[in-house]
């Protein structure tokens, strides 16, 4: 017993100080002094003074911000409707395409996607003139769409385990099903939505190829300025940028983890 | 009264074409019919105009004209690099599949063995790094790898090494930064499925006198298949297409399939050629897409 449990536990935290020891480098990096990333030349915050002068960079940043937003709410609501459809609805024509649909994205290959929807928005502006030009509203449907496949799979693990007696009984007394849905069902897996949300945020803020594909002029989101700086050669204002983004992500899921388990404690009280 | 429990029915059965429809719709116009513009497009010549490709249908002379053009796969066939990349894509996403599980596995199962309320933050840990910027911790490995960088002065510090390793821009280094990247995608199923698992099938297994990893092989690992071809698929079939992490951390000669197709889009601006290369590699991951499908669906059915 002990020995399986062991190897297992030493496999474990080999696996995290690899998964961290990245970060925790450009943490530390970013602090440093020299224009050189690897010559330690003493603490100093200047980085991050430049990173906020660089206006291309920061421009870049609201544009991915705003794209994301909107990406995350418009899967989270397909998502929504489609993990109803497939869990709720029982069998139905066209339930194993709608399967497929959302299996597919999860594994294809972003230069797929990339390059299958620029050939679509290409040919749809010749055909019907819709997009004028690709911008941001190509970005927010291609990443909208792959999201949608994410979304739905958290989504629908939720509804799945879900007790339909409590919406039986709203609909007992007299709830239309859509009415029992938001007011029963919404509150109940909201904390799914919650992650769902942030999953499709975070997707569609980190995607580079897909966008490279799909944006036009004036649209580079941040993905793409970060790729392009970094293949011109390293710089330490990424560094800063990036443990930025830690340290936001991180404190973000403190929260919502601390909430979560808040409410379970109080939930375990309650009974 | 009746009338209205029918008017309601009616509209709900209304509603349900909605709820059915919308994503439905969404997700043939966005994904599956712009695989049908790629098909036609690979048949296409290439031509100096915009968009940068001949029509397959014109009209000509008060008839339609079919122009199909198998050039772009002749092509393919021709030239050596194609086989290669593809070849290579392929090993590529073999072996970093293979370090993953290999890897992902015990985490999974350290993580499935702890007590319920360490699980949660447990999984946090797994994933928080993948909610910071990919390519960003990808950029990280470089200032790890390179041949000045971390590892490198740690090594020669502490006398491991006299010269440094020349790590950056070989295979090498595309395994690190791929096996790092999807460590995750291969964790999260193996846990939802080794968390499952009756505890009590490997305790009769060791009153009957098995030793624990005689339990392990007999019990464990066969129950935990489908978390293994889960995880597996989620791994393979992206790193095939994988662009950015060769681009970045494999050197010019690290030639893969997602890395030939971008430059024969971006730099060669050759569209259909393009098309033909995502086309193939699209056949040939039909495969294992369907096996994702199908393993996608039980595990939806499974646990109603």
């Amino acid at each position: 017993m002990k020995t399986s449990i062991r190897f297992s536990a030493v496999m474990f935290w080999f696996g995290m100080a690899f998964l961290y020891l990245p970060m925790l480098s450009l943490i530390i990096y970013s602090f440093n002094e020299s224009r050189l990333v690897t010559v330690w030349a003493g603490w100093s915050t200047k980085w991050y003074g430049e990173l906020f002068r660089d206006e291309g960079l920061m421009s870049a940043v609201w544009r991915s911000l705003e794209v994301a937003f909107w990406s995350a709410n418009t899967a989270v609501l397909l998502g929504i409707m489609a993990s109803v459809a497939l869990t709720r609805f029982g069998k139905f024509r066209g339930r194993s395409m709608l399967h497929s649909l959302v299996a597919a994205p999860l594994v294809m290959p972003d230069v797929i996607i990339g390059l299958s929807l620029l050939l679509l928005f290409v040919s749809m502006t010749d055909v019907i003139g819709w997009p004028e030009q690709r911008g941001l509203m190509t970005i927010w449907v291609a990443h909208a769409t792959f999201c949608t496949a994410y979304a739905t799979v958290v989504i629908s693990s939720r509804l799945k385990e879900l007790d339909r007696s409590y919406l039986e009984a709203a609909m007992d007394l007299g709830a239309t099903p859509l009415k029992a849905f938001i007011q029963v069902t919404l509150p109940i897996i909201m904390p799914a939505l919650v992650s769902a949300w942030l999953l499709s945020f975070t997707l569609s803020l980190d995607d580079v190829v897909i966008a490279s594909f799909v944006s036009g002029p004036g649209s580079t989101t941040l993905p793409i300025e970060v790729f392009s700086s970094v293949r011109l050669g390293v710089s330490p204002k990424i560094n800063a940028l990036a443990t930025i983004i830690i340290l936001i992500v991180s404190l973000v899921t403190l929260a919502v983890w601390w909430l979560s388990r808040r409410k379970l404690q109080r939930e375990k009280l309650a009974k | 009264m009746n009338k209205l429990i029918e008017r309601l029915k009616l509209s709900t059965e209304h509603g349900k074409k909605w709820v059915i429809a919308v994503p439905t719709l969404w997700l043939v116009l966005f994904f599956a019919l712009p695989f049908l513009i790629v098909l036609k497009i690979a048949f296409a010549e290439a031509e100096i105009a915009i968009p940068p490709y001949t029509a397959l249908l014109s009209m000509a002379d008060q008839a339609f004209d079919l122009h199909v053009y198998f050039g772009n796969f002749i092509f393919l066939t021709e030239d050596d690099l194609y086989l290669t990349a593809y070849l290579n894509s392929l090993e590529m996403a073999a072996i970093s599949t293979f370090f993953c599980l290999l890897i992902g596995y015990p985490m999974a199962y350290f993580i499935a063995r702890a007590k319920p309320s360490t699980q949660s933050i447990l999984l946090l840990l797994i994933l928080l790094p993948s909610w910071t910027s990919f390519l960003i911790r990808i950029y990280a490995w470089i200032g790890i790898l390179k041949s000045n960088g971390v590892l490198n002065n740690v090594l020669m510090w502490t006398g491991v090494i006299n010269e440094p390793l020349a790590i950056l821009n070989t295979n090498i280094a595309v395994y690190i930064g791929i096996v790092y990247a999807y460590l995750p995608f291969m964790v999260l199923p193996l846990y939802s499925n080794l968390v499952k698992h009756d505890y009590s099938l490997i305790e009769a297994s060791q009153d009957l006198g098995a030793r624990r990893l005689q339990s392990f092989w007999h019990i464990t690992f066969p129950l935990s298949r489908n978390g293994i071809v889960a995880g597996s698929m989620l791994v393979f079939i992206p790193v095939v297409g994988e662009y950015v992490i060769p681009e970045l951390l494999g050197g010019t000669n690290s030639i893969v399939i997602g890395k030939v197709l971008w430059q024969e889009f971006f730099n060669n601006r050759d569209w259909p050629l393009a098309s033909a290369l995502a086309l193939i590699m699209l056949l040939i991951l039909m495969v294992p897409i369907h096996f994702f499908r199908k393993h996608q669906e039980k595990e939806w059915e499974s646990d109603k």
